[in-house]
Formats: structure tokens, sequence, C-alpha cells
């Protein structure tokens, strides 16, 4: 099994959500997040004053699929959170142990 | 205001409300008396909610509440202290240059018969309509002046402060300014709403009290923004309703006056609205939300003073001058300066006030437009209205040194580090505006 991380552009989840749908993914984690990268900041002016802030708000996404998914996931997510534009975000790749479905007590895929 | 009467050419004594009663019995209208009462909400509507929105916004989340309170309740302050012994300082029963002496104090001798003379002859209101009209006005000034002391002073400061400015430093202006025995209005200074006695001298006060009270913690290299623009932009818009009280009710009757007041108090402020986004836009910036509402605001300080004394295309031409004026105080020279008027009372107050003062002698010309009469001589006005502003300035100074360092003395004047960190709402009051 495989953990995809996603961090997106806000306004993209939905394209995403509905790619990775597609893709046969039955779930997924998504929570508001702040960072930065190249990207490094943008800057607010209130009366004159100049605020820079470097960090920028994102969305973490957090798919766990099978070994054999994760390509077509990973590039679902790289076609449908793509603007061109700086600041698109990153997606890595992770493996995972073990997944436990809580209510049934299922393992590992049986449980995704 | 009441020096509007004597441009007329009105008797002075007429225009005195402790005189009014005196002659032939003069009519007390109806039209003129709900106009009156209408006015004197709309003022009200602009401390609670349209100024405590319109600051609380522009604080950080931590110090909302606190701000809103403050605001709340000096105001509450001002208008008990104004029936002790406000209205009688003000407009009492003669005095000098300065006050009006006691003989009104506890509004003592007012009855639902008595009444205040307007600018016509014959004419009249309630008095004590005319009491709670200026009453509205003395709670708003120094509601007004806390903008540059919020996010650090204590509340039990905030009131010792209030009560002290009021007496010695909102009450002998309002005289001078209005009363017709008021070394300003024997001056024959124009302020028809009140530019002077309300935004000069909150504004010159509020640069003096933060000056002695320090810069917040964090000031200028922490990032300290306004935590919601929504809620400064809803004070604004009461702000520029409730304006129309504040302007359009300084002529004290429904007339003619009062509609070109109202006009002023439209076209000004429009005139600001636009040339502050303006200004933002030569400098490089985008044209922003709280530029906007700064230019409103920048307007409708600059009109105040001319608003009865000025044509509409007068006071268009005042209310761009003072709003550009205004964003340099408050994007240049402010932070060269480096003091912390944390929501610019002064920047925009007490420049704009001086912009409207100075501006009214020139657009009160017949040949601008304006209502003087034939003869009228800007230079010599403007001589006049320079020296009511300086003198307002001096008074402002001292007496708000003097205010500060009373309620430094009873109270200590400033939160302790760890509650101005953590926010004055939970340090002072002990409740959050917000709870996620």
């Amino acid at each position: 099994m495989k953990l995809v991380i996603a961090i997106i552009k806000p306004f993209k989840l939905d394209e995403v959500r509905e790619a990775l749908t597609e893709a046969g993914v039955a779930g997924m984690t998504v929570t508001e997040v702040k960072g930065f990268g190249r990207q490094k900041g943008q800057t607010e002016i209130y009366r004159g004053a100049e605020y820079s802030t470097n960090m920028v708000p994102k969305l973490k996404i957090e798919v766990v699929c099978a070994a054999d998914l994760a390509p077509k996931v990973v590039e679902a997510i790289q076609a449908s959170a793509n603007t061109g534009a700086i600041g698109d975000g990153k997606i890595f790749v992770l493996d995972v142990g073990q997944a436990v479905r809580i209510r049934t007590g299922e393992t590992d895929e049986t449980a995704l | 205001m009441l020096k509007f009467a004597a441009a007329l050419g009105v008797c002075a004594v007429l225009a005195h409300p402790a005189f009014a009663a005196a002659p032939a019995a003069p009519t007390v209208n109806k039209g003129d008396t709900a106009w009156m009462m209408t006015s004197t909400v709309l003022v009200l509507m602009m401390i609670l909610p349209g100024l405590a929105l319109f600051y609380g916004g522009l604080t950080r989340a931590k110090n909302m509440l606190s701000t809103m309170t403050q605001i709340g309740a000096v105001a509450c302050l001002a208008m008990l202290i104004w029936v002790m012994w406000g209205y009688t300082m003000a407009f009492g029963d003669g005095g000098n240059d300065f006050i009006s002496g006691f003989g009104k104090a506890f509004l003592a001798g007012i009855t639902p018969d008595s009444t205040a003379a307007t600018f016509t002859t014959g004419v009249a209101i309630p008095e004590y309509v005319f009491i709670c009209f200026q009453m509205t006005f003395a709670a708003i000034t120094i509601a007004l002046v806390l903008g540059s002391v919020v996010e650090r002073m204590k509340f039990s400061a905030v009131m010792v402060f209030a009560a002290v400015w009021l007496t010695i430093v909102y009450f002998p202006i309002a005289h001078m300014v209005w009363a017709s025995g008021g070394l300003f209005f024997k001056m024959g200074a124009l302020d028809f709403a009140g530019g002077t006695v309300v935004h000069i001298n909150a504004g010159v006060s509020a640069l003096v009290a933060s000056l002695i009270l320090g810069k917040r913690i964090g000031y200028p290299t922490e990032r300290i923004v306004p935590h919601s623009l929504t809620l400064t932009g809803v004070g604004t818009g009461l702000l520029w309703v409730g304006w129309f009280g504040f302007n359009a009710g300084s002529a004290l009757e429904a007339n003619g006056s009062a509609g070109l007041a109202m006009i002023n108090t439209f076209v000004a402020t429009a005139s600001a609205g636009l040339f502050w986004m303006l200004a933002e836009r030569v400098n490089g910036h985008k044209g922003s939300a709280l530029g906007f509402c700064s230019g409103i605001i920048a307007g409708l300080v600059a009109v105040t003073p001319a608003a009865g004394n000025s044509g509409p295309f007068g006071a268009i031409v005042l209310g761009a001058v003072a709003s550009v004026i205004c964003f340099y105080a408050v994007s240049v020279l402010k932070p060269k300066l480096g003091y912390d008027d944390a929501l610019d009372a002064f920047g925009i107050h007490g420049i704009g006030g001086m912009i409207g003062a100075v501006g009214t002698a020139i657009v009160y010309a017949p040949s601008l437009g304006g209502p003087g009469k034939p003869d009228f001589a800007i230079g010599g006005q403007i001589v006049t209205q320079l020296a009511a502003v300086a003198t307002t300035i001096v008074w402002a100074a001292i007496g708000t040194v003097i205010a500060t360092y009373a309620a430094k003395a009873l109270t200590g004047l400033r939160v302790a580090p760890e509650v101005e960190r953590e926010g004055l709402d939970l340090g002072e009051h002990g409740e959050r505006a917000y709870n996620y």
C-alpha cells in the first residue's frame, strides 16, 4: 500500500476529487494547511503599511491506495491540480505498513 | 454651528439657548423638532454600532470586544457627565470666553417647556432636544479619541481619562466654538458641525495620548493587521448615514441650510472615498477596501466644518484634497515619525479636521459657490480659522496631558505585557469576541 500526500491550491480541490474518484480511489483526507515553497508568500497593504506573509494557505490531501494504483493516483492529481503557475504544489508517495477499518476489523487493502 | 447664525446676521444673543426664552415666546415647530430628534438618534447610531464596528474591525480579534466596550462605556459616561456638568459648562447661563458657568448644573430649571434658539429669529426647539443633540457630540468625540490608544490601555484608565478629558478639554472647546459668548464664536471662526470641536480636538488628543501611552508591543515590526475589514465596512456605512444627523442636524432646523449640509455630506464623501483609492493607485498600490473606507471617513471629517458653509462643488474639492492629504499622513508621515496611532485617529480626524477647518474659509466664498456674503474675504477668514485651529491644538494637547497623567496616577494607565499579548478581551473583560 502507498500513502499519497499532495499539497495543492485550495480552489483545485473539486477537480482533484473528481479525478481521484475516476481513478478508483474510495476515500481521502483533506486538511487546511499553510506553508511556502518557491512561491515564498504574498504582500498585504493596510493604509500604506506593508506586511509580507511568508505562509500561503494550501490544502493537504492524503490518500492511501493499493501499491499498483499509486502511479495512477499521482498522475490524476498532477493533471487535475495543475494550473501551470507557481505554487501549484507537490506530491509525495510513502510506503504504508498496515491499514485497519475500525468498524469491522478488516485489514490492509480490504480496509481501504 | 452657532457661528452660522452670526454669518447670517442673526442676533447672536438669540442664538444662545440661555437667552432663548427671554424675548416674545419663540415658536416651536413640530417639523424642526422631529428632525432634530431624528438627527440625535442618527448621531447615536454613529457611536454604537457605527464607530464600535469601524474601530473594532481594525483591531486584532483578541481586542475586538475591548475596543467596542471602551467606545460604548465612554459614550455612556459622557451622557451622564453631560447632564450633570457638561451642558452647563458648554451652553449654560452666561460665563466667559472659556466656559458657560454652572447655573444649569444637573439641568437646573429646565422643563419640557424650555426652548433653545435656532438660527432663525423666533424659531426654537425644545431645550431637552438641544441637550440630547449636543450630548451625542460629546459622546462620540471622546469615543473617537480612543482610536489611537486601543489594544493597550486599561479599561479603568479609559474611564478616568474620559471623565477628566471631557471636563477640561471638550466642554470648554464646545463652548468656545458654539456658544455666543465663546472665544472662537466671537472671533468669527466658522465651524458648522464640529470640525474643530470634534475632529481636530479628538485627533490631537489621540496623538498626545498615544505618545504618552507608548507603542503597542510588536509595533511596527510584528504583523498587526485589521481582523475584520467586513465589520469596518459595515461601520463605515453606519457612520456615513449617521453623519447626516451630525451635519444636517447642525442647522438646528429642517430647512434649506440643512439641505445644503445634506448634499455636501453626500458629495464631499463620495469624492473623498474615490480619491483615497486613486492616491493608492498613483503610489503603485491596488485600490483597497480599507482605503475606500478611510477615504469616506476623511471626506466626512473634512466636510463637517464646511457642511452648511460651502457649495456642493466646493465640498467635492474639499473632500478630494482632504482624502489625498490624509492618505499621505497615515502612509508616509506616521511611519516616518514612528508614533503608534493605532487606528489613525490623528491621521484622519486630526489632519482631515484641519484641512476642513482651513478649507472652509475658502469654500465659504460666494465666488466659489459658497453661502458667504458678497463682501466675504477669504484671506482674513483663513487667519481666523488658523487662530481657532492653533488654539484648539494647544488646548487639547495640554488638557490631554493632564487627563492622561491623572489616569496614570489612579490606574497605572497601561495593561500588563501578558494581558496585552493575550488580548484585552480576556484580560480586561473576561470574554472573547469569537468562539470557534
